[in-house]
């Protein structure tokens, strides 16, 4: 919840520490999501979101009963839900003759819809269908984007992000090398994402660096772009906002060259060469009784 | 033997090359990756010819040669050896993402934070566990079982001015509660005036005594509080209008009194030309002891800081504070100057 800048002050220590765990942070946590169906779903879309549901899993929220909401006309109540369960990503399937198979991707920023893309099932593939090894949960995914679409058109270019966003697992500082298992793949094509999902085999390759295998390991969509709902440029910039704390601070007088020499300006004061020690002798020494001169 | 060794290095070359073959691959333009977030971007055309014949199997090796590239960023990185595992470090990302939630703001100064600043209250840390007398024993000082509990008392001396019937824990209670509801109240005015919202003027709050002014005010709010907003109350022979109630703007009629209006540019003119500005005496004092509190804060702020190294070199003013108690007037001594103001 919002918790309206504090107005409420929760009673308990338990609910204080509720509040705190979903107050802004600086750095923030992964993201979760949340993942429904509407009023009418295909076996199709169910099984869809069940998919990636066990693909997002420790970060996902599953909702098993029907919204009968329509996000494109009305997002408030994904916007109810998103502040109840406190997930600012959501995937919403639904089911009708206007728009088979239909599953939104979107997130949210502030607890209001930012970004929303309508994509249509045109083949799919479940998870349980191909009958191979599959990856562990909670994997971080390798995700690679193919074709120009999604450099040029703009639609395409939220909806990398959006993707990215979605799926990039948790944020990790460092990875297991034999952990990179699993490949999501996304390739673009005449108004059409083929998205596969690959299981990624190692080979020795005879130098250190492996040779890569892949096993397809579902689910796999064909989705043709529908309609979209994108962030007003204002709104996505002020999204990217960086906070100012977490803003590399710039360090004075150090510079580097050309090749990497780190060089560091010294402000020395002026040395007074009147005291100056020099060396001591018997004969210089100052008597006690007379002072100078 | 010279021949050997060359046909002996050409083949090391080969088996090289052979090797490496299997790990490189060739494209028209190079990806894009950001490898904090084990991302790669293939901006080539993608074949839809290719695509049309084999779906599966294009899809397939257009993966694979992109995630070989991406493998191969990765394992360019240093790793490291973690518990039987290679572990690899990963660089910052550079592909901006939003944020799920705005960046968390810093909390508004409440008022007597301001208070304490400008006169240099520090706030000290009480200790958690106090002596409590009756039970013989260290207590914590909040909460369940705390030290000194007055509420838990099962007799309470009736003070002599008191009225026999009054009841003296209903007393304290009520007292309790009404602190309580103050600093709620205070709370929230806080975070209305840190979002600087106009709260609403509330009629009559509760104090301890009440005294004329609220009386007054009391009477006032009554008065307006009907349905007419207060239009046809009468008002009392000789009551006097209530204090700080705001003004309302009054405007005289667009025409109508020359000699007033032309007397009004007059004196107006007559103020504009005045060589002198004009001199508010209370507004004077009032900033120039403004302006001494803030320095003498200022000052008590500095001479604490050096007081605690330096000893005695606090006093400043003399009088009490460098005189009969030496040490302990040198750390405590800032404080017990005296209202700035009735000097």
């Amino acid at each position: 919840m919002t918790q309206l800048d504090g107005v409420i002050k929760p009673k308990t220590k338990r609910s204080k520490r509720f509040l705190d765990r979903r107050a802004p942070k600086l750095t923030e946590d992964v993201k979760t999501t949340m993942i429904m169906k509407g009023g009418n779903a295909s076996l199709t879309v169910t099984q869809a979101l069940k998919d990636i549901y066990s693909l997002k899993k420790p970060n996902a929220v599953l909702y098993k009963k029907k919204n009968i909401t329509r996000p494109f006309e009305d997002s408030t109540s994904l916007e109810f839900f998103s502040k109840k369960t406190d997930c600012s990503l959501f995937l919403f399937g639904s089911h009708n003759k206007k728009r088979p198979n239909n599953l939104i991707f979107g997130r949210m920023f502030d607890f209001h819809v930012l970004d929303m893309v309508e994509l249509g099932v045109e083949k799919y593939v479940a998870l349980s269908e191909i009958k191979n090894s599959k990856c562990p949960e909670g994997t971080k995914p390798m995700l690679v984007f193919a074709g120009e679409a999604f450099d040029t058109d703009n639609e395409h270019k939220r909806l990398k992000s959006l993707l990215i966003d979605f799926f990039r697992g948790p944020t990790a500082s460092a990875v297991r090398l034999a952990g990179l298992e699993h490949v999501l793949h996304f390739t673009a094509l005449d108004g059409k994402i083929y998205m596969r999902s690959y299981r990624c085999m190692l080979k020795k390759s005879g130098c250190r660096t492996p040779r890569i295998e892949l096993e397809e390991m579902g689910p796999s969509f064909d989705l043709v772009l529908r309609r979209t709902h994108l962030a007003s440029d204002d709104l996505y910039k002020l999204a990217h906002r960086k906070p100012k704390a977490l803003k590399a601070k710039k360090k004075k007088n150090i510079s580097h060259n050309v090749f990497g020499t780190k060089f560091g300006r010294v402000h020395m004061q002026k040395q007074d060469l009147a005291k100056l020690q020099t060396r001591k002798m018997k004969g210089l020494r100052k008597r006690r009784g007379r002072r100078g001169r | 033997m010279a021949a050997c060794v060359e046909e002996l290095l050409a083949k090391a070359q080969r088996d090289e090359e052979e090797k490496l073959k299997s790990i490189t691959v060739t494209k028209e333009l190079e990806l894009t990756f950001d490898v904090g977030h084990l991302l790669a971007c293939d901006s080539n055309r993608v074949e839809a010819r290719a695509l049309k014949e084999d779906k599966e199997q294009f899809l397939r090796s257009l993966a694979r040669d992109n995630t070989q590239l991406l493998i191969n960023e990765v394992w360019k990185l240093r790793a490291e050896r973690l518990q039987e595992a290679l572990v690899v470090k990963l660089p910052e990302t550079h592909t901006p993402l939003p944020r799920a939630k705005p960046p968390p703001k810093v909390r508004a100064i409440t008022k007597w934070e301001e208070f304490a600043k400008l006169k240099g209250i520090q706030k000290r840390k009480k200790t958690n566990l106090v002596w409590d007398p009756s039970a013989k024993d260290w207590k914590r000082r909040w909460g369940y079982q705390r030290g000194g509990d007055d509420t838990k008392e099962w007799l309470i001396e009736v003070p002599v001015t008191a009225a026999n019937t009054e009841d003296q824990f209903e007393k304290r209670s009520h007292a309790k509660k009404e602190r309580v509801a103050k600093n709620e109240f205070n709370r929230l005015k806080n975070i209305a005036r840190a979002q600087k919202i106009k709260v609403p003027g509330v009629g009559l709050t509760p104090v301890a005594s009440q005294g004329k002014d609220d009386l007054s005010r009391a009477v006032s709010v009554a008065r307006t509080s009907t349905a007419s907003a207060g239009r046809f109350q009468d008002c009392l022979p000789k009551e006097k209008a209530p204090k700080n109630m705001g003004k309302k703007r009054k405007f005289d009629a667009v025409i109508g009194n020359f000699s007033s209006e032309k007397q009004k540019q007059l004196d107006l003119l007559k103020l504009m030309d005045g060589k002198r500005p004009k001199l508010d005496v209370t507004k004077a004092v009032n900033k120039q002891m403004r302006e001494e509190d803030q320095e003498e804060a200022q000052k008590y702020k500095k001479g604490k800081k050096g007081g605690r190294k330096g000893g005695g070199s606090f006093g400043g003013k003399g009088g009490k504070g460098g005189g009969g108690k030496g040490g302990k007037g040198a750390v405590v001594g800032g404080k017990r100057r005296g209202k700035p103001g009735k000097r």
